[in-house]
């Protein structure tokens, strides 16, 4: 199952909430606001460092490079593009968005 | 928006005829609207009309015709909780048409 | 219908601040017609959509809460609240609208995973 999440961890419990209830063995795609959570040093690294153990994590690289922080991506996370998004989509059975 | 006079009031209806403002309506206004239905009001067309309402009043919406059907069967009897009775009460629809005359809006996931 | 999909409705926003709920609620109505499996997830804040005693006339807003109750007419049945967002929220199944069945946020997870179609609010 794929897991979207636009939201900053910093400001909003929502990329937590899918952490705690996804099973294992899904990817998560960080969008938008989402992709700080992606960066190195942020308060929320440890936090989806430890979910890399289970789950697979991807960032939608132009929405990091919009930010200014294409060059801070952390170890661990894959990026995408939009061609990848897609695919992301498609070889998925179901797809969570969360709002 | 359109308006409808009844009894020298005059009421707020959207472009298909359904009352605007649900607090306004009242057993004369529904005879009106039944009338440009050609519906003659019968006791048992103002059965369905106060069950509706009650319904709306307990749900907070109109019920879809499945539904409605369903509800009144189990509360008025399977002799008018079918479809046939309530067509032959509502021709074009139990859920359109008695809707509109009860001053509900229309039933959602009607199209 | 032999090709009948399991559908989940995903709820996580606070009713009344944002419109989420309300279209969500709207949906499923619609959907029910079309003879699927639907469920409903209550999630985070979504929890607080099926708080009971909503007095909404200080707002000047409908107070869509009572129509959770005529789910069971539209032959929808199942209901689950996620237990950790409920306990969170100092909220216990006794507060609800409508009986629910609770659910760990594993099991939740577990059940989102199943589904055919996630619809997220």
């Amino acid at each position: 199952m794929l897991h979207i999440v636009n939201k900053s961890p910093l400001t909003s419990g929502t990329l937590e909430s899918c952490l705690n209830t996804m099973v294992d063995g899904g990817d998560v795609l960080l969008i938008e606001d989402a992709v700080y959570a992606a960066t190195a040093g942020n308060a929320f690294e440890s936090k989806l460092t430890a979910a890399m153990g289970r789950c697979k994590v991807h960032v939608l690289m132009p929405d990091l490079e919009a930010r200014g922080l294409g060059d801070r991506l952390m170890a661990g996370v894959a990026s995408v593009d939009y061609a990848g998004f897609v695919g992301l989509t498609v070889n998925n059975k179901n797809c969570q968005s969360w709002l | 928006m359109a308006n409808i006079e009844v009894g020298g009031k005059s009421y707020e209806t959207d472009e298909e005829g359904y009352l605007v403002n649900l607090g306004e309506w009242n057993a004369e206004v529904a005879d009106y609207i039944a009338k440009t239905e050609s519906i003659e009001m019968t006791d048992q067309h103002w059965e369905v009309i106060n069950f509706l309402r009650e319904y709306f009043d307990e749900y907070q919406i109109a019920p879809a015709v499945r539904v409605l059907t369903k509800a009144i069967g189990k509360k008025l009897g399977a002799e008018k909780g079918n479809s046939e009775y309530l067509y032959g009460l509502f021709p074009y629809g139990p859920g359109k048409q008695a809707c509109k005359i009860a001053g509900l809006p229309k039933p959602t996931g009607c199209v | 219908m032999s090709d009948n999909k399991k559908f989940m409705f995903v709820n996580r926003k606070a009713p009344y601040g944002t419109i989420y709920a309300l279209e969500s609620l709207e949906v499923v109505l619609i959907t029910a017609a079309f003879d699927q499996d639907v469920s409903l997830a209550f999630l985070d804040d979504g929890v607080y959509q099926l708080k009971k005693g909503m007095q909404t006339k200080g707002i000047e807003t409908k107070n869509f809460s009572p129509t959770y109750r005529a789910l069971e007419d539209y032959d929808v049945e199942k209901l689950y609240v996620e237990k950790e967002a409920m306990e969170a929220r100092g909220l216990s199944e006794d507060d609800f609208i409508v009986g629910v069945t609770v659910l760990g946020r594993a099991e939740m997870g577990k059940l989102m995973d199943e589904q055919d179609v996630v619809l997220s609010f």
